[in-house]
């Protein structure tokens, strides 16, 4: 409700509105021509080279030990929203970045197999031939009876619009984390079983071999061996390595959750219904949620019986032997949780970055404003989980108070932080040159020597070192490490930023110039094995491969006092030492090489337009700016003089909009740079459904378009409306039980919440009402019946008629107090050109947010309510405040009653105390009504 | 067609803007006592004692204990300075049982069950530290409740109110008598008492149904058929009577058309009430003020309200509430008007009279003083609706508002709207400050 609602451009109808859009069409000179390239249905806002698919999916390949990169399927799984796109074509292109470190099998040194339990990248890349770009996601999952143990995955985001993707990659990479983390444990535990059925099928195999050996001995009363038992000996102890090293692979999947439990980042995929667990079986622990539980080791006992079966001595893995499918790798149950979760990004996807970003923005926004929103918010659509970068803001912003006076300490960490990322962009190279060279001391020697001399080294450079070393000509523009931190992540969208934006975009235009191919891979993480302590004594690589952890602290080695030669511990150890120099030194050489590392202010911000004016920017994600506020207020000034809130939110939107405007934009190819709406998906395909469900939309379009008509039908509209905002109980009285029901759905969005939990409507009665129906309802259906009891109930409203507006719906009358006022006016102009449903919504509710954020402030100041000094007489503080309302608020009559119920609701929910309900209380007051006809 | 005075929608004055109701009671809720300042406990047919805080409206306690209706409540806060300060109350049930509850931890103290019949009424004798309970007997009680001392059976019926005079003496309404009690320690015991009978008077028609001490030298008695008497508490006589308000036709100045029936429940004396000057009588749907000094009535509303008036009490303000059967509470105000002795007395408009009436021992006195005295009206400031049935009785907490109970079951505290919102304000900032969230910029 905060954002302008008639600003964005996609606030979308499914079904056009029967009677409000059956107006004549505009004669032709007044019309305005067509968009010249529009053929049916085509998407103005549309790129003009189109993309060969129609909208975003999700696309999950496999790279096939047997014939290469190949799809899997696509989310939506409908042939038409692919279209033309070639898909087999870009399964080869997202699944030759893969930067896993994925190396399994015998390391060197080591006597036994070792399970690699590999992180998985994430990589943006774009295909400009085919006008795709994606964030692509890859894992691997566990395959006995694959290559290495192992089958390399992917999941892509396709979508045509590159600023989608970059802009809402981190919200990507955190859900398609959840994705991948579900298949992974149900895969570890398909492999567990796998493993097991394996070790029965080798334990039967020995105890034939062993038999067998045994008989030929007692047969055998030479004195030699013969050949063959010579082989079955050899046979039998084959057999019994192999036991061993499939016990240890079991031994090293069960223990995985165990050991990934230290790592903070882990975050255990956990089934939202465990009923739906029934089939799966007790014995499917959620994996490792409690850390007392003995790790995994019970988990997988309970196998249902199996029947062990001979292993043949030389069952070599042949071509022509079936793999297994996705499905049989990750155990169906957890596999179609995935599907689930990859529909439900695909839901929340769907649709105009501008939206996206619009309805994350406003969502942030209200969820700050924790005092004030539950008066006219949807709370369900508050409580819904946020979209990641957004709740991070809010928590920044709950955290730690960025006073102006802490401003300049908060200023220096951050700066460290930025190195941080800095670094983890450039360390891409060492990442590639570690593939080629694989498993020798080099890389951390060669990486620290590198991370050292990069510092002199332009940003470019590293670009252009990093896709010549990658021996392909693909791009790696910046990469971002998936473990990456709270504060960390929040600087990585400006990691790359330049010099200045001049610079930035004629790099961008060499860079181009330097690439043949048409994959850019835009973003990657790099890879991280995670390996156990125990495990590093006899997997030397993995230590090198430790430095990334330690990164997390900040960039810290980026320094130039730390000394390249020392290793790890003494290199942290110098680094807390110097810590407090190093930030300063931070500051100075960023200060000098870049100085957009820090975030501009919001006066320094680049403006939102272009020298053409024309608004290029999309909303950007919004990031908590400096004017904090602490304890979760919202960020309203509230005694800075005449500044009124809605003043001060619309600069406090912009300002964070100049403040996050990244430098992701400018990275990104200027040629190529379209218009924000640039997804070719936004028309056709239905708006992001929220989170919520499709319904909590639906309802609210419905509501809008029902006030709509209910604004236009009636002329006593406002004094009705202010009935609602005033808190006087309007009763709907009629005999048409579906006819009442519309009129309360078309007023319920004008009624204030008394509470966090629903709204209090109450659609139909046909009781007669009690006073304590007016304590709970505040809007209310009524059925007027002929019989006795109807009788009853017109008594009732009689009696009670001081508390009530009744709203008659047979005979077209209200009977209610006389509304002078101007708020309703705005909120409900009878003669206003706004057509939509939902549109009326929004502007319904971005007045009914003004008006909040005047019950906020007259709430909270202190001298309204209260006397300055002791002595202060009680009438002067009623008069300051009804000058408050009336001069600063600017508001006329009846308005003033408004806000002052809004105050007081205000005052009762932040009074109320958590687990009490307390009571409800009902507030009147005693003015005349009038009878309204039409 | 009804001739009661309505007020409309607009009332200024009416300070009550603001309500809570207060839901617990499965019966009829007849008692609602003051505790302390911000406590009540209310009873009702349903056995169950409820207390409340009249502020916020918060269930404190629910006291079961009793199987059948409540038949009297009396609150017992000692002052006692060798004891602690509990605050007790006191019930009375039709199962003819007593129980003492205390009110601060919400438990049963004590319980008598000896009764032979209901007790109907409960007083507190604070300067003694003894109470009182009347039903077929009166029994004499200490706080420990071992009973002091009893009298003999005085009548089926029962005793159906008590009241404290000066010189230890108890005013007893058994019927139609009024019966005279004095309380005296015994001679044998340290704690003994004994009570005796020291005077019955029978001046009433009929039954008593009202009893109120005015000060120490004067209390009143109001019957079923309308009489009222003033009698001296020292030596017991009657100081002056007033009977037949109903009757029409004692008032020259009065329309014969809102001659009223004269049915005993239309003119039985529900209630009575007093300040220092006045008794405030509730007599059928009428409500009187009778002057002690003049002796007569110097204002009235005969039809206050739709049907009976339950409860009446004077407030310091000059502010009358009253509570009646027909569910509504309403707020008068005695208004003085100076009347110039041409003028005819002003009727109609609001149905109000402004009336002098004396007595007949003095009435030719009272017709003089009539022309250059003062004309009192009562005038109706507000009502509050709430109840959809009888309110049965209600309780002035001052500032805190003003509680109702009813035979809905509900007890409603009626609040100033205003000063809960600047209390709630002052709640706010101190619960600001509390958080810390109190760092508003200047």
């Amino acid at each position: 409700m905060i954002s302008a609602p008639d600003v964005v451009a996609f606030t979308r109808e499914e079904e056009l509105e029967d009677d409000l859009y059956r107006e004549p069409p505009l004669p032709e000179e007044y019309s305005v021509p067509l968009f010249p390239f529009s053929g049916q249905g085509a998407n103005p806002w549309a790129k003009v080279a189109g993309s060969k698919f129609t909208r975003d999916f999700i696309l999950i390949s496999e790279f096939s030990e047997q014939v290469g990169p190949q799809p899997l399927l696509t989310i939506p799984d409908d042939a038409k929203v692919s279209g033309t796109f070639d898909l087999n074509y870009f399964s080869l292109r997202i699944m030759s970045v893969d930067y896993q470190a994925s190396f399994v099998g015998h390391p060197p040194g080591s006597a036994y197999p070792k399970l690699n339990f590999v992180e998985d990248s994430k990589v943006v890349l774009g295909d400009s031939k085919e006008g795709a770009f994606a964030y692509v996601h890859h894992l691997t999952l566990y395959d006995l009876e694959a290559r290495g143990f192992v089958r390399p995955f992917c999941m892509a985001y396709i979508s045509a619009d590159e600023h989608k993707i970059m802009q809402q990659f981190q919200e990507l990479s955190t859900e398609f984390s959840k994705a991948s983390e579900c298949l992974k444990t149900g895969n570890r535990k398909a492999f567990a079983n796998e493993l097991e059925k394996k070790l029965k099928d080798l334990d039967y195999t020995r105890t034939v071999l062993h038999n067998e050996t045994e008989q030929q001995k007692k047969a055998n009363d030479k004195g030699y061996y013969t050949t063959q038992a010579i082989e079955k000996a050899n046979e039998l102890a084959s057999v019994e390595k192999s036991i061993i090293e499939h016990q240890d692979l079991l031994r090293q999947i069960r223990s995985y959750p165990y050991r990934k439990l230290k790592d903070s980042e882990f975050h255990p995929y956990e089934p939202e219904c465990a009923l739906d667990r029934a089939d799966v079986g007790s014995d499917q622990d959620p994996t490792a949620s409690d850390p007392a539980e003995p790790g995994e080791t019970h988990l997988y006992t309970h196998v249902p019986s199996y029947t062990p079966k001979l292993i043949k001595a030389k069952s070599a893995k042949c071509f022509d032997k079936k793999l297994k499918t996705l499905e049989e790798l990750c155990d169906v149950y957890f596999f179609t949780q995935t599907l689930d979760q990859l529909h439900h990004i695909e839901r929340t996807f769907r649709g105009d970055v501008c939206y996206l970003l619009t309805e994350q923005i406003s969502r942030a926004l209200l969820k700050q404003q924790s005092v004030t929103n539950f008066l006219f918010e949807d709370m369900s659509f508050l409580e819904e989980k946020p979209p990641e970068k957004q709740y991070r803001g809010c928590q920044g912003l709950g955290q730690d108070a960025i006073d102006e006076k802490c401003l300049e300490e908060s200023l220096a960490p951050k700066v460290v932080i930025s190195l941080g990322s800095y670094k983890s962009s450039v360390e891409c190279v060492p990442i590639k040159m570690e593939q080629e060279m694989e498993d020798s001391e080099e890389p951390k020697m060669s990486e620290s020597v590198m991370s050292e001399h990069q510092e002199n080294l332009d940003y470019l450079d590293a670009d252009i070192k990093g896709s010549i070393s990658s021996g392909e000509s693909i791009e790696v523009l910046g990469t971002e490490k998936s473990a990456s931190g709270l504060t960390k992540s929040e600087s990585q969208a400006s990691l790359p930023v330049m010099p200045s934006p001049q610079a930035g975009r004629s790099k961008v235009g060499s860079r181009r110039t330097v690439s043949e191919d048409s994959i850019e891979v835009l973003s990657t993480c790099p890879s991280e094995s995670l390996i156990p302590e125990d495990f590093k004594a006899s997997y030397p690589s993995a230590i090198n491969e430790e430095p990334y952890a330690d990164d997390d602290e900040g960039g810290l080695r980026f320094t130039p006092r730390v000394n390249p030669a020392v290793d790890g511990d003494d290199g942290q150890d110098d680094a807390s030492k110097q810590e407090s120099l190093v930030q300063v030194d931070a500051a100075c050489c960023i200060g000098k090489e870049s100085p957009n590392f820090l975030e501009p202010l919001p006066e320094l911000g680049q403006k939102p337009c272009e020298e053409d004016g024309v608004v290029r920017i999309p909303p950007q994600p919004y990031r908590p700016a400096e004017q904090g506020l602490r304890g979760g207020f919202p960020a309203h000034d509230c005694l800075s003089g005449g500044l009124l809130p809605y003043e001060l939110d619309s600069r406090y939107l912009s300002g964070s909009r100049e403040v996050s405007k990244s430098s992701l934009d400018e990275c990104s190819d200027s040629t190529s740079y379209i218009s924000s709406a640039a997804s070719t998906c936004s028309d056709r395909t239905p708006s992001p459904a929220q989170p919520g469900g499709a319904a909590g939309d639906r309802h609210r379009k419905r509501a809008g378009q029902n006030a709509l008509r209910f604004i236009r039908q009636y002329p006593f509209a406002h004094p009705a409306i202010y009935s609602l905002l005033s808190g006087r109980t309007l009763v709907v009285l009629g005999e048409d039980e579906a006819m009442v029901k519309r009129l309360v759905t078309a007023l319920s969005i004008f009624v204030p919440n008394c509470g966090a939990y629903a709204k209090p409507v109450k659609h139909w009665v046909t009781s007669a009402l009690h006073l304590v129906d007016f304590q709970k309802w505040k809007l209310i259906g009524l059925q007027r019946a002929v019989s006795p009891a109807g009788v009853n109930v017109l008594h009732a409203l009689s009696r009670y008629s001081r508390y009530l507006s009744i709203l008659d719906a047979d005979s077209k009358t209200l009977r209610c107090p006389l509304y002078k006022g101007t708020v309703v006016a705005r909120l409900a102009d009878h003669r206003t050109q706004i057509k939509r449903g939902s549109t009326y919504y929004m502007h319904v509710q971005s007045i009914l947010t003004q008006l909040c954020s005047k019950a906020f402030l007259f709430t909270f100041c202190h001298h309204l309510h209260l006397p300055i000094s002791e002595r202060e007489p009680e009438e002067s503080v009623v008069n300051r405040r009804m000058n408050f309302l009336k001069l600063q608020l600017g508001l006329a009559n009846e308005d003033i009653k408004i806000v002052q119920y809004l105050a007081e609701l205000l005052k009762l929910h932040y009074i109320q105390e958590p687990g009490q309900g307390g009571n409800p209380l009902l507030r009147f007051d005693y003015v005349p009504s009038f009878l309204y006809k039409i | 067609k009804s001739s009661v005075q309505t007020i409309g929608e607009e009332q200024i004055q009416n300070p009550y803007t603001e309500l809570l109701v207060l839901k617990g009671h499965q019966d009829i809720v007849r008692f609602l006592v003051q505790i302390d300042d911000c406590r009540f406990a209310s009873a009702g047919d349903d056995g169950i004692i409820f207390l409340w805080n009249a502020q916020t409206g918060e269930k404190l306690h629910e006291l079961h204990g009793h199987t059948h209706k409540i038949t009297a409540i009396a609150p017992f806060s000692s002052s006692d300075v060798t004891e602690e300060e509990t605050d007790l109350i006191i019930t009375a049930s039709a199962d003819r049982t007593v129980i003492v509850w205390d009110c601060t931890s919400g438990r049963q103290v004590q319980k008598v069950s000896c009764f032979h019949s209901t007790v109907k009424c409960l007083t507190v004798l604070q300067r003694l530290n003894v109470w009182l309970s009347g039903g077929s007997d009166l029994c004499v009680w200490n706080r420990k409740l071992d009973l002091l001392c009893k009298t003999t059976h005085l009548t089926d019926a029962g005793i159906s109110a008590l009241v404290e005079l000066p010189k230890n003496c108890v005013a007893a309404a058994v019927g139609k008598e009024l019966i005279i009690f004095r309380l005296s320690a015994s001679n044998n015991g340290s704690e003994g008492w004994n009570i005796l009978e020291v005077k019955r008077l029978v001046d009433h028609q009929d039954n008593i149904s009202s009893l109120v001490s005015v000060n120490d030298l004067t209390f009143v008695t109001g019957s079923h058929i309308g009489e009222l008497i003033v009698w001296d508490a020292l030596d017991w006589t009657k100081q002056a009577s007033e009977c037949n308000f109903w009757d029409s036709s004692v008032h020259p100045d009065i329309q014969p058309e809102i001659k009223l029936s004269q049915s005993p429940h239309e003119t039985s004396v529900q209630h009575l009430t007093s300040d220092e000057e006045c008794v405030f009588a509730a007599v059928g749907k009428g409500i009187y003020v009778y002057n002690l000094q003049m002796k007569r009535v110097i204002a009235c509303q005969r039809t206050a309200h739709d049907s009976s008036v339950l409860h009446i009490e004077k407030l310091p303000n000059r502010q009358l509430i009253s509570c009646s059967e027909d569910g509504s509470v309403r707020i008068w105000e005695l208004r003085e008007k100076q009347q110039l002795p041409a003028e005819p007395v002003p009727t109609g408009f609001f149905n109000m009279w402004g009336f002098g009436r004396a007595n007949k021992q003095a009435s030719q006195a009272a017709k003089k003083m009539h022309e250059n005295t003062p004309v009192y009206f009562l005038e109706l400031v507000g009502d509050l609706i709430g109840h959809s049935s009888a309110v049965q009785m209600f309780l002035y907490f001052g500032e805190l508002g003003l509680a109702t109970c009813s035979a809905d079951h509900l007890i409603i505290l009626w609040k100033d709207g205003e000063r809960e919102s600047s209390l709630r304000s002052l709640t706010l900032f101190k619960k600001l400050a509390q958080n810390g969230d109190l760092q508003l910029k200047l």
